[in-house]
């Protein structure tokens, strides 16, 4: 990886586990990376950024990591007697409980509110020790009718998104589709039958292409054609 | 007659040629493929990992920590004669000492009480296929984004007759004249070449086991070469 300490200081080289980042008492280790005989030495599979004091690894894949405050599409796996328990990628099982609703709800008739099989747009409220709990307490949250679920790998969903929305209000407004994105790397679209294959495509293509330059150009062009 | 040149006209401490891929399974976390030698009398192994997940059945949990549950299995076409696809005595032993050779490498208290499922499938078979497992299940799991302290690299030393050969084929390890043969596989640590998984099927003298160490770290450099450059060439290509 020669040519990429060549160019401008933001290329970002990949690393592997076990591989030395920098050597030398300058840095700091960061996420992900740790101190051994002077070395700043990777713990995992990632771009390094070694730009700053403090030398860290940004994840290009693996699974979800779910985290307090995070916004994430989900599943329902099952109904108990005071919630849900909801399928949202990651290592842990995730619960919705009952109080967590924001209106009132019988108890007795959890079904009539969400079904298994339904699709919710929910936050991550408190991650415990061997599971994650859900709430639907925030603006925006709530069951998504209708549209079809598909999922992505979480570490490419900010590309999917674009800078401040740009990518994936370019893809809505051109497949004329609603898009949720989670951050778990479910996304649920919704339009006509045409509209959400063709944006499904789109998305599909970010993820793919995700490291390439120009993207939003090579999207435009892919809508079009 | 003694044992003075290789079948295939290696050198004595030649690995054959290695190929190795990231990405082979699209729906796993992470996969990969690595194989011994070429496409038509190689070994070929595929690995593909998912998780860390919930581990069910519940029992089954750690407190404190998650598990490797790794499963190794050789496809029915995988040799000459059809082998019985599923579990058997080799299989279940192979798929422990993976589990054995990886879990010291995992940061396994990340995550207490779920799993990380490993499986390693033959494709083809010609010997050393427990090692193209290993190698393969270990960028595979780098791939997943597991957290590890480093990478393995596994690789089989033998000895035939008296001479130590690197990286042996089932035409060698069949070899009955003079001392006959051995095979030891090694697993070692990238960075600290530590031993993570050592066999030993047939004898050796004491002197001599060190002697295929030595050729097993020179083997191993080799193998973790080929498997970083996968990992990193993957860029341009799909996730």
């Amino acid at each position: 990886m020669a040519e990429a300490s060549k160019e401008t200081k933001k290329t970002r080289r990949i690393v592997v586990p076990g591989e030395i980042i920098i050597s030398g008492e300058d840095h700091l280790p960061g996420d992900f990376t740790r101190k051994e005989d002077g070395n700043i030495v990777a713990n995992r599979y990632g771009l390094a950024d070694d730009t700053g004091r403090v030398v860290r690894i940004i994840p290009i894949s693996g699974t979800f990591e779910p985290r307090r405050g995070n916004t994430v599409i989900g599943r329902i796996e099952d109904i108990n007697f005071n919630g849900w328990s909801i399928d949202i990628g990651g290592p842990y099982s995730s619960f919705l409980p009952l109080s967590e609703c924001p209106r009132f709800i019988d108890r007795n008739s959890l079904p009539d509110f969400a079904k298994v099989g339904d699709v919710m747009n929910l936050k991550v409220w408190s991650i415990k020790k061997g599971g994650v709990d859900l709430s639907l307490k925030s603006r925006g949250l709530g069951k998504l009718e209708g549209g079809r679920l598909i999922k992505i790998n979480p570490h490419k969903v900010p590309r999917v998104i674009g800078k401040e929305g740009s990518m994936i209000n370019l893809i809505k407004n051109s497949t004329k589709t609603e898009i949720t994105v989670g951050q778990n790397g479910y996304i649920w679209i919704k339009g006509d039958v045409s509209g959400e294959k063709k944006a499904e495509d789109a998305i599909n293509f970010v993820v793919e292409e995700a490291i390439s330059q120009g993207l939003t150009e090579k999207i435009e062009k892919f809508l079009k054609g | 007659m003694a044992y003075t040149k290789r079948s295939d006209g290696r050198k004595m401490d030649e690995i054959r040629p290695i190929k190795a891929e990231i990405g082979v399974i699209p729906n796993a976390d992470g996969s990969a493929l690595f194989a011994f030698g070429g496409e038509e009398d190689g070994t070929v192994a595929i690995a593909a990992v998912y998780g860390p997940k919930p581990l069910h059945p519940a029992h089954m949990q750690e407190p404190d920590r998650g598990i490797i549950r790794a499963n190794y299995n050789m496809l029915p076409f995988s040799v000459t004669e059809r082998t019985r696809p599923g579990p058997s005595r080799r299989s279940k032993e192979i798929s422990m000492i993976t589990e054995n050779a990886l879990s010291s490498i995992v940061d396994l208290e990340r995550f207490p009480g779920t799993v990380i499922d490993v499986e390693i499938l033959i494709l083809q078979a010609n010997a050393s296929t427990r090692c193209a497992g290993i190698n393969a299940a270990a960028m595979a799991l780098a791939h997943a984004g597991v957290v590890m302290k480093e990478l393995v690299s596994s690789v089989s030393i033998g000895k035939i007759d008296d001479k130590i050969v690197t990286d042996i084929t089932k035409e060698e390890e069949d070899w009955e004249e003079g001392e006959g043969s051995t095979d030891i596989p090694f697993t070692l640590t990238s960075r600290t070449k530590q031993i993570t998984h050592l066999q030993l099927d047939g004898g050796i003298q004491t002197s001599r086991l060190k002697e295929a160490y030595g050729a097993a770290v020179k083997a191993c450099e080799k193998v973790y070469e080929y498997q970083v450059r996968a990992l990193k060439g993957e860029k341009n290509k799909r996730e």
